[in-house]
């Protein structure tokens, strides 16, 4: 950007001092720094993380560059409420020690956070450092970039657990180990409840696991961060179906109270004629099998298709997240296919830009019509007509009308459908107490409390598809409630 | 972690597992299912439930070795340990009344059909039950299905029982009358076979299909069938559905996706054993 000359370094050159004695203009002289990223064609050939950190020196001035701005409006764009402005002086301090412990008090998860959060949108959104002036546009703070070199600071550094709080008697179940779930349970182990998390697969993390590529968020990542919760108290229940091994009333019944965390679940398919043939995928499926599953590592057992011509469904982070991977499993023609045009993709800028780098190719304002298939029912091809958008829709967007006879065929061996997804109804449907809504998601009041006492809900099973950070805030926030139900219990 | 308490070899392919397995053990009903993952790396596979003792919280699976997974599985001994089997899942068989049933086992989806007519006979149901395999040793589960009703056993050589496929049989048995439903299960081929033999009769057929899974929640959407045309999860929404309106084309054709890779896995599996 213009407005910040690249040349300017902090004053205070290496030195770690109190950000208070630097000039805020010397502080606004410093640029924002770039995040090291392994090179785009390196990396669309492996799961390796695509953003390396930041070293002590660029962390360093990032966090030279905070305002400390009186009133921090960063802080309240955080679903979470992390105290930004008091762990970035930290790290200006060099109190990385003191940064790690400022953080982790309101985020149970920084190492993931620091990594998957739309930070542009929430805190960095609302830093005065990136406000427009005279029509220019300025630069946040990096906080993602920040939280997640204090977070990995502290995973090699930081060994010890806090004291656990004193027993306060009560059992809590969490249904669904992601991230509304894990938020739940590592506040509720901090007030002294006894926590157990039920997780229908073989792994913790949920979605940060299944769904969100090793090259955006190492799965090592998120178990050093379960780990820690483990070690704190809770415990992890696996391969427990809710809705299956065990019904919501029956644990409703053992534990004092429930959390129900357990995502939005089910795939969204076209509708579109040929969706059953080989070689197309629910985003789910296909995101699964690669993480989950480990189908990307040499000796995985379990199988993917690694087609050669690749056509995505959709334009959110998932659809991102899915033909990165196609371009990584050695797709040679990975295509997002999307039925609006690029200013309403729905994922964020950096995931588009990564993808655009790795050579991903993007077929905007393009509905699918029926996939195309050989004799013996292998996908060659989807079919798509073109668009062009119209008046406004209900969410404002404007609507993607066809172009009538501009039909072609897209050849690709493998589909990957990734346009949503929609409550699934294997838990709710054992609990007949349980409101839904019309769509299937469960109804709560504002603290996350369902219409069983003693049963409160949060994440994409409350909200539908949002996103990590959004699920997190419900953790924190539906724990508070559950917290305050169980000390208004009658003591037994 | 689940340990294996005994193991059995049913016929040359197909052994039965019983494994700890107390809660799945407890809630289980005929029909359901669980996902195995035998350790770490391992692939999920879905297996059925086939008996189960509450009493000392096992269940009894019956695992055909197809492919590397399987034979990884059937490689194990009494007293090893399986680490994931979550479970049960899918829906429970939905049992009749009363009357009279046939069930149909083909190879070891004979197994399938055990708890089905024990749950059966149980309530009352008249059973009959129609088996087969390729010969004598292949046949599996005659006898337990015996204290159900009657048996007809059926050998593709005429080693053992009558020659010929199931099929014959349960055509025979439906001319008879008197048949209210039949559950048929098996190869696919053998449950489309005899979704046709009932056909005419109008005789309500039950298959269970067993489709590629991954989770078995309904997440993953990789099991899906189509059933009267409309897409449905066999993990959720099955794994038992009306022969008459399943797309037996498209499943066994979905069933063929990993064939490649399967044979890979399995040959290398078997070079490393000889090696």
């Amino acid at each position: 950007m213009s407005t910040e000359s690249e040349g300017v370094q902090a004053l205070s050159g290496e030195q770690a001092v109190p950000l208070g004695r630097i000039p805020t203009k010397q502080r606004l002289a410093i640029s924002r720094q770039t995040m090291p990223e392994r090179g785009a064609e390196a990396r669309s050939h492996t799961f390796d993380e695509v953003n390396l950190g930041f070293n002590a020196q660029i962390a360093l001035l990032e966090a030279q560059r905070c305002l400390l701005c009186k009133q921090p409006h960063c802080v309240k764009g955080c679903p979470v409420g992390v105290d930004i402005p008091a762990f970035i002086s930290r790290v200006a301090e060099g109190d990385l020690a003191g940064a790690a412990e400022r953080l982790m008090a309101c985020n149970t998860l920084p190492g993931v956070t620091g990594r998957v959060c739309p930070q542009e949108t929430q805190c960095e959104g609302q830093c005065p450092r990136g406000a427009t002036l005279r029509g220019v546009t300025g630069q946040p703070v990096g906080i993602g970039y920040l939280e997640r070199y204090v977070a990995d600071w502290a995973a090699v550094n930081v060994t010890g657990i806090p004291e656990p709080a004193p027993s306060s008697g009560r059992r809590v179940a969490v249904v669904g180990s992601g991230p509304a779930g894990l938020t739940a349970a590592g506040e509720l182990v901090k007030h002294g409840h006894d926590v157990t998390v039920f997780e229908a697969f073989h792994s913790p993390g949920g979605v940060l696991v299944y769904g969100i590529p090793e090259f955006r968020l190492p799965k090592e990542i998120v178990h050093r961060e379960v780990d820690r919760l483990v070690k704190q108290g809770v415990r992890i229940e696996y391969n427990a179906i809710i809705g299956r091994t065990f019904t919501l009333p029956e644990l409703r019944k053992d534990y004092d109270a429930v959390f129900v965390a357990v995502g939005a679940g089910l795939p969204v398919f076209m509708d579109v004629p040929g969706e059953n043939l080989k070689g197309v995928y629910s985003a789910n499926e296909y995101l699964t099998r690669v993480n989950l599953m480990g189908a990307w590592m040499p000796d995985g057992e379990t199988p993917v298709l690694s087609g050669k011509r690749v056509a995505v469904v959709g334009g959110g982070n998932v659809a991102m997240d899915a033909v990165r991977t196609a371009r990584r499993l050695g797709a040679k023609d990975a295509v997002i296919v999307y039925r609006r045009s690029r200013a309403e993709l729905p994922a964020r800028a950096e995931e588009v830009h990564h993808a655009e780098q790795e050579g991903v190719r993007f077929d905007f304002l393009t509905a699918p019509l029926r996939v195309v298939g050989d004799d013996s029912r292998w996908v060659t091809g989807l079919e798509c007509r073109r668009m062009e958008l119209g008046e406004p829709d209900a969410s404002g967007r404007r609507r993607p009308v066809p172009v009538e006879g501009s039909e072609f065929v897209l050849p690709c061996d493998t589909v990957v459908v990734a346009i949503g997804t929609r409550a699934n109804p294997l838990l709710t449907s054992t609990a007949p107490d349980l409101n839904l809504n019309r769509w299937g998601y469960i109804e709560t009041d504002d603290e996350g409390h369902s219409s069983m006492p003693g049963v409160f809900a949060g994440g994409d099973i409350v909200r539908g598809a949002a996103t990590v950070i959004l699920a997190m805030g419900d953790g924190k926030r539906v724990s508070g409630a559950i917290h305050r139900y169980l000390e208004g219990l009658p003591v037994s | 972690m689940h340990k294996i308490r005994e193991k059995a070899q049913l016929s040359p392919n197909v052994t039965r597992l019983v494994v700890d397995a107390p809660r799945i053990a407890e809630v289980r009903r005929p029909g359901q299912f669980v996902i195995v993952r035998k350790g770490p790396g391992a692939e999920r596979i879905p297996l059925t439930i086939v008996d189960v003792d509450r009493e000392a919280g096992t269940i009894s699976l019956v695992i055909q070795a197809v492919g590397k997974s399987t034979y990884d599985l059937v490689g194990l001994a009494e007293g090893d340990v399986i680490t994931d089997v979550a479970g049960p899942l899918g829906r429970p068989t939905d049992l009749l009344a009363s009357g009279h049933a046939v069930c149909v086992g083909g190879g070891v989806g004979t197994a399938v059909i055990w708890p089905i007519a024990q749950a059966l006979a149980a309530s009352g149901v008249e059973v009959t039950s129609v088996i087969g395999g390729r010969s004598r040793e292949w046949v599996i589960l005659e006898k337990e299905l015996r204290t159900t009703g009657e048996v007809i056993v059926c050998t593709d050589d005429g080693s053992y029982g009558r020659k010929g496929f199931v099929t014959t049989a349960l055509d025979e048995v439906c001319r008879e009358g008197g048949v209210d439903e039949v559950f048929a299960v098996g190869p696919v081929p053998m449950m489309r076979a005899c979704s046709e033999v009932t056909r005419p009769f109008g005789v309500k057929t039950t298959v269970s299909l067993n489709s590629i899974m991954l989770d078995g929640t309904g997440m993953c959407g990789g099991c899906r069938v189509s059933i009267d045309g409309a897409s449905q999860y066999a993990c959720v929404d099955g794994p038992e559905f009306d022969g008459h309106l399943v797309d037996f084309d498209s499943l066994s054709d979905r069933l063929t996706t990993y064939r490649e890779f399967e044979q890979e896995a399995l040959a290398r599996r078997l070079a490393c054993q000889e090696a």
